[in-house]
């Protein structure tokens, strides 16, 4: 490691470029034989096809302004035609749903669960993190189990007893909330509202399984934390609400940016609670409406449009991924297996 | 003077000793009402036969009965009014899938990493943002974009082995029912049930969602082996192959080992791309068990299997974090062995 060799100047883009030196290796001692060389590029080229061939298939789809389905491939677009994309934004499927609402649905959910659960979690993420108390174990026991449980796991039970959370109008100005309060003996009032069926009972069943999540991944960030800041701190008088405020938390936003983004990737394409829970059109999310836009729902779905739907809902999630690639793919190893 | 500081001293330790559970408050409260509530809910629902007819009332309907293990009982050993389900055939062609995808990506994502890792290849860098654009797609879209590939009509996939056919002569298209077909192509390959062309096909899809993340960690753990490593290596006359296995795999084994755990339980549990490509068919053969689970309350409206099942679903989880958790901590780092 002490052997640190002296770096030559660093050539230019343009230099590099003519050479078609990307490798981003400074100085150039070995040189790649030209039949290696050749034979390697074959094979990465073989693999971009692998990669590119479902994505370009999907652009050129839906750069097509014909809503006729594909007889024969075509891989390059012919035509840039942004019919399939206006006729997505006004009008997605055969609901009576505009792309706003769905758009403003699912941002709503995958944002506000997000923002929510690193709210409550990371107290508690502190917690473990740093105190010594009886419990410790079994709470943190308590916390994981709802991890190793799949999402789909959870959601007969958060389905019944919001399904039995509901306010009744029961006529003559009387309203009932079900379980607590009932109507009348005899009288079947009409439902105004069930907690099932709304985006907010959603949020919550989503809020099930991202709080959980969050309290872990935060946690296992600030065990990286070195506590001498803390220590410091606390030397100079400081108590532990002044240190949880002014030095943990600030040292936390990077990580809890990353644990919400990851929580915002994960509810932007959640599917199983809102497609189970939810009735009414205008609650569908984008997810929801992709899947309807699909197999056997889907006959009457021109496939150009879509194309243009698949590539609205993957576009938020990609850019945000390629923004914290890194961050993201070190929390998710490191953050796994922390005990 | 003496007793004062005595309390203030009591005072200061009651609060200190309260403050990690007034810490923790708030995400237990939480929790408390809209998760272990309905975890112990879901354990008590799984000894009735909750369905439909129960739904207003909950547990005070008088029209629900405890059942005790009858759920667990016909869930495992059959006796469910499902058609097509066998809990030990699911089970293993659940295992048997995640198996088979971490089995396929790792290798070809360390490979690929390896390649793009020579010194002095030309446009490194594109290749590098190209090939993790898998990592970046939701699973939901890459789902359904790929089963829309392996329509039997329109589909992409039928397409181009079409076109590579006619090269040989064969005029008529191929017309292959990927996602639909019933015959196995290979009958003796999974002893518990057959393996339909439908499990090829998402292998096939999955494998392009798979790699490319084995990739971007392999990339990650490769860079951190030092040149100099290689370079004593050569000095000592060893082949590439055998540089390759002494001294790039044990390096990369700490990375590689996690990840592929990780990859596991997560193809283990693949709802999302499962649900979106066959939804489990044809006839329950691609079915793994958590969209049998979503299909209990979802459409049949067991509610009292459906809680069942995901307690058996949870004892599996369990038993696979035990033994992914034990394989990564016994190969945790090559330093400390």
């Amino acid at each position: 490691m002490a052997t640190m060799t002296v770096t030559p100047k660093k050539k230019n883009w343009f230099v590099r470029f003519m050479n078609m030196d990307t490798s981003g290796s400074k100085g150039g001692s070995e040189k790649l034989p030209l039949y290696r060389q050749l034979g390697i590029q074959l094979l990465c080229i073989l693999i971009t096809i692998e990669v590119m061939f479902p994505i370009m298939y999907i652009i050129t789809l839906s750069l097509s302004s014909t809503g006729v389905r594909p007889s024969k491939l075509e891989l390059f677009p012919k035509e840039i035609s942004l019919v399939a994309f206006k006729e997505v934004l006004s009008r997605p499927t055969a609901n009576p749903v505009d792309f706003i609402t769905l758009l403003r649905n699912s941002a709503l959910l995958s944002i506000t669960v997000g923002l929510v659960s690193l709210l409550i979690a990371v107290s508690a993420a502190y917690a473990f993190a740093r105190f010594k108390f009886k419990m410790r174990q079994v709470l943190m026991i308590m916390v994981f189990i709802p991890l190793l449980m799949p999402a789909v796991g959870l959601s007969t039970p958060l389905f019944l007893l919001m399904n039995s959370l509901r306010v009744v109008d029961c006529s003559a100005g009387v309203t009932a909330i079900y379980p607590f309060t009932e109507c009348v003996a005899g009288v079947t009032g009409k439902v105004m509202f069930n907690l099932r069926d709304s985006l907010l009972g959603v949020g919550i069943a989503m809020l099930a399984t991202a709080l959980p999540f969050a309290v872990w991944n935060l946690k296992g960030y600030l065990d990286t934390i070195p506590k001498e800041l803390e220590e410091a701190a606390a030397i100079d008088g400081a108590d532990s609400n002044q240190i949880f405020y002014q030095i943990v938390l600030p040292l936390a936003m990077p990580q809890l940016a990353v644990t919400f983004f990851l929580g915002f990737i994960g509810y932007w394409q959640e599917f199983v609670l809102p497609w189970l829970f939810l009735t009414k059109p205008q609650d569908y999310t984008l997810a929801m409406t992709l899947y309807n836009m699909t197999g056997q729902y889907a006959n009457s779905i021109p496939w150009n449009r879509f194309a243009a739907m698949a590539i609205i809902v993957a576009l938020p999630v990609a850019i945000v991924y390629i923004l914290l690639q890194r961050q993201i793919v070190s929390g998710l190893t490191a953050g796994g297996v922390k005990g | 003077m003496a007793t004062r500081s005595v309390t203030m001293k009591g005072k200061t330790d009651i609060r200190r000793a309260l403050q990690p559970y007034i810490y923790l408050l708030p995400a237990f409260l939480v929790l408390g009402v809209i998760t272990f509530y309905p975890l112990v809910y879901q354990v008590i629902i799984s000894f009735t036969d909750f369905q439909t007819k129960d739904l207003l009332l909950g547990l005070n309907s008088p029209k629900l009965q405890f059942i005790g293990l009858q759920n667990y009982k016909e869930i495992i050993f059959g006796g469910l009014p499902v058609q097509n389900f066998d809990f030990v055939r699911v089970l293993f062609y659940n295992l048997w899938w995640a198996v088979s995808n971490v089995v396929l990506h790792v290798p070809a994502g360390v490979l690929i990493a390896v390649l793009l890792n020579v010194k002095g290849i030309w446009f490194k860098k594109i290749y590098r943002a190209i090939y993790v654009l898998p990592v970046v797609i939701p699973p939901i879209v890459v789902g359904t974009v790929w089963r829309n590939i392996f329509n039997e009509q329109y589909g992409a996939m039928n397409q181009v082995l079409t076109t590579i056919v006619q090269f040989f002569g064969v005029a008529d298209p191929v017309r292959l029912r990927w996602l639909e077909s019933l015959k196995a192509p290979i009958e003796w390959l999974l002893p518990t049930g057959a393996l339909p062309l439908a499990y090829y096909a998402m292998m096939i899809a999955n494998f392009w969602l798979g790699w490319p993340f084995m990739t971007l960690v392999a990339t990650g753990a490769l860079q951190s082996i030092p040149r100099e490593l290689y370079e004593a290596a050569e000095i000592d006359g060893a082949s590439k192959s055998f540089q390759f296995w002494n001294v790039t795999v044990p390096l990369i084994r700490p990375a590689m080992i996690p990840a592929a755990m990780y990859g596991f339980t997560l193809s283990f549990n693949l709802f999302n791309f499962v649900f979106f490509m066959t939804a489990g068919g044809p006839n329950r053969m691609t079915e793994i068990l958590v969209t049998f689970a979503y299909d209990l309350v979802r459409n049949l409206r067991l509610y009292g299997v459906a809680g069942a099942f995901a307690v058996i679903i949870f004892f599996v989880a369990i038993g696979i974090f035990l033994v992914t958790n034990r394989l990564t901590r016994a190969t945790e780092s090559y330093a400390e062995s």
